[in-house]
C-alpha cells in the first residue's frame, strides 16, 4: 500500500457501521509499550532509537494482523504528508516533529496505526466506529499478543506495563470515545451532562458553541487512570457512561423535536442551505454546519445525504486533505475556495 | 459570556476540560480564536488536534514539579529524580525500581491507586511471583514498613498475606 492510497479509501471509522454511530462517532483503544532494556524513545540517545526502529519494523512487518501494510519512516515525509496522516487520526502531532527515527505503521483498511518512537517505543492504536470499546479491546489485544512474542515489554507486577508518563502506566491504555451531543449543546443540558462525568475517573474533553457558531458539539471522554483497574473495567466503566449519555442526546433530540421543530429544522435546513451555495467556507464554519446537518440526517430532516459522507467531511475539509486531493499547497484563501467547492460538491 | 481572552467580545468558543470532577472552561470569540491559532494552528491546541484525538496519551502529571526532592539517579539510564521533575517523564523502565520512594505516592494520587490490576504477559507474570516468594520475611516486612508508612494500603494487605503464607509454611 502507498500513502496516496489513503486519499482513495474511507477509514472504517467513518463508515457509521458501529453501534449507536449516529451519536457515537468512533471508539478508539491505545496501549503505550516499551521493550525491555531499552530507554524511552524521549530519552534515548540515536543508537538506540535506531535499534528500537530496527526492532519494532521486523516485528511489526511479519505480523499477521498487519499483511499489506502501509509504512512510513516519518523523517522521510514532507510536512504536507505528516499532517494528512495527523487528520485521519493515524498519528498524533508529537510523532510530526522532525528527527528521532519516528514510524507509523497502517493497516490497510486504517483499523490499526502504530507509532514507533514516539515518547514511548510502541503506540498501538485501533480504531472503530460507534460504541465498539470492547469490540476494539479484543481486536488490539489480539494485535498485541502477535507482537510480544518478538521481544519482552518493559513491566513487572506491582506498576504493571512501564511507560514513560507516570500517567499512563499500569495498563498502558487509553480508551477513548468520540461523541456528537448537538442537541445537549443547544437544549444547555450538556454542561450538568459533563460535569457528572468528570468525577468518575473518565476525562472530558470538547469544543462546542452557540448557535451558527457552533463549532461541531464533539465530544472526546477517555478513561483519566491507567493503574489499579484491569482493561476490562476501565472499557466497561466507560461503556457504561457513554450509553447514558447516549440516551440523555436521545432525550434532548426528542425534546427539541416537540418543543421547537420548527426552529430546529430552520437552523439544518440553513446550515445545508450555506454549505450547498458558499464560496467560501473557512474550516470553523463547516465544522459548524456539518454537525448541523448530521444531526438533520440522523433526524432524518435532511435525507439528500448519508451520514457516512458527512462523516467523511469532516475529516476531507481539513487543510491538509484539501491540499493532497488538490494534488499541490494551497495558501488559506485558496483552501477556503477548494473548501466550499468540495462541500458544494458532496452535499448535492 | 464575554471571551476570557480580549473580555470585549461575545465568545461563541468553549473549551471544557473536566479531570476528576475539575472543571477547567475557556470561552474565547471567533476573533481571538483565530488570532490565538485555535483554529489552524499546528502548534496550539486546536479543533483538528481534538478531532484527532491527541490529547487523551501523556500529559505530563502536573504534580511532578511539587514532588519531594530526592538525591536519586538511575544507574541504566542516567536521568535524575530532578530531570522527572522538570519533563514529567521517566527515561527507562529501571528508573521505576530507582525512584520507587518518589514515584509511589505520585502514581497514587494520579490513580488513586498504586498496585497494576491488568493483564500481564505471561512471562513477566511468573519471573515477578518466583522474586517476591524467593524473598526472606525480613525483605518483605521491610517492604511492608514501607508500603504503610506511604499509605499504600493495598500493596500493604497484599505484603502482609505473602508474610503470612510464608510463616504458616515455615511452622
Ligand atoms: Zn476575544
Ligand atoms: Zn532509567
Amino acid at each position: 500500500m502507498r500513502l496516496n492510497d489513503l486519499l482513495n479509501q474511507t477509514s472504517e471509522w467513518l463508515k457509521a457501521t458501529g453501534t449507536e454511530s449516529e451519536i457515537v462517532m468512533s471508539s478508539r483503544v491505545r496501549f503505550a509499550r516499551n521493550i525491555k532494556g531499552l530507554a524511552f524513545s524521549h530519552w534515548a540517545d540515536e543508537k538506540q532509537k535506531k535499534e528500537i526502529l530496527t526492532k519494532t519494523k521486523q516485528a511489526l512487518l511479519k505480523n499477521k494482523y498487519l499483511n499489506n501494510s502501509l509504512f512510513l519512516v516519518m523523517d522521510e515525509l514532507n510536512d504536507l504528508d505528516k499532517q494528512f496522516l495527523v487528520e485521519r487520526h493515524l498519528i498524533s502531532r508529537e510523532l510530526t516533529a522532525d528527527g528521532g527515527c519516528k514510524a507509523v505503521d497502517v493497516s490497510e483498511k486504517e483499523l490499526f496505526s502504530i507509532m514507533i518512537n514516539e515518547e514511548d517505543h510502541l503506540r498501538l492504536q485501533v480504531m472503530r466506529s460507534g460504541l465498539e470499546l470492547k469490540e476494539s479491546l479484543r481486536l488490539l489485544d489480539k494485535l498485541d499478543s502477535e507482537l510480544r512474542r518478538n521481544f519482552d515489554y518493559a513491566c513487572n507486577s506491582k506498576w504493571g506495563y512501564l511507560t514513560a508518563c507516570p500517567t499512563n502506566v499500569g495498563t498502558g491504555m487509553r480508551a477513548s470515545v468520540m461523541i456528537h451531543l448537538p442537541a445537549l449543546v443547544m437544549t444547555k443540558r450538556i454542561g450538568k451532562v459533563l460535569e457528572s462525568i468528570g468525577r468518575i475517573n473518565l476525562a472530558v474533553r470538547g469544543l462546542y458553541g452557540e448557535g451558527t457558531e457552533a463549532s461541531g458539539n464533539f465530544f472526546q471522554i477517555s478513561n483519566q487512570i491507567t493503574l489499579g483497574h484491569s482493561e476490562q473495567e476501565l472499557v466497561d466503566d466507560i461503556d457504561r457512561v457513554i450509553k447514558q449519555v447516549v440516551e440523555y442526546e436521545k432525550g434532548a433530540r426528542e425534546l427539541l423535536l416537540k418543543n421547537s421543530r420548527h426552529q430546529l429544522e430552520d437552523e439544518i435546513w440553513r446550515a445545508y442551505g450555506i454549505l450547498t451555495n458558499a464560496r467560501i467556507v473557512s474550516s470553523l464554519e463547516a465544522i459548524g454546519l456539518l454537525s448541523a446537518i448530521r444531526l438533520g440526517v440522523n433526524l432524518s430532516i435532511i435525507n439528500k445525504v448519508d451520514i457516512k459522507s458527512i462523516n467523511e467531511l469532516f475529516i476531507t475539509t481539513q487543510p491538509a486533505h484539501l491540499q493532497k486531493i488538490e494534488g499541490k499547497d494551497l495558501n488559506p484563501q485558496e483552501r477556503d475556495l477548494k473548501r466550499g467547492d468540495l462541500l458544494r460538491d458532496k452535499l448535492k | 459570556m464575554l471571551c476570557d481572552i480580549c473580555h470585549k467580545k461575545q465568545a461563541s468558543i468553549h473549551v471544557t476540560e473536566i479531570i476528576n470532577g475539575e472543571v477547567k472552561e475557556l470561552h474565547i470569540c471567533d476573533t481571538c480564536a483565530r488570532a490565538k491559532g485555535m483554529i489552524k494552528s499546528s502548534k496550539n491546541f486546536g479543533l483538528a488536534d481534538f478531532l484527532a484525538g491527541l490529547t487523551d496519551f501523556g500529559i505530563a502529571p502536573k504534580d511532578a514539579g511539587e514532588l519531594e526532592d530526592f538525591d536519586l539517579k538511575c544507574p541504566a539510564c542516567g536521568l535524575s529524580f530532578e530531570d522527572f521533575k522538570r519533563i514529567g517523564r521517566l527515561g527507562c523502565a529501571e528508573c521505576y525500581d530507582a525512584f520507587e520512594k518518589g514515584l509511589a505516592p505520585l502514581l497514587r494520587k494520579i490513580h488513586g491507586s498504586n498496585r497494576h490490576a491488568g493483564n500481564m504477559p505471561k512471562e513477566a507474570n511468573k519471573d515477578s511471583k518466583t522474586a517476591e516468594e524467593a524473598g526472606s520475611i525480613d525483605e518483605l516486612e521491610e517492604k511492608l514498613e514501607v508500603a504503610i508508612k506511604n499509605e499504600e494500603f493495598e500493596e500493604a494487605a497484599r505484603l502482609r498475606d505473602i508474610i503470612r503464607g510464608k510463616k504458616k509454611k515455615k511452622i
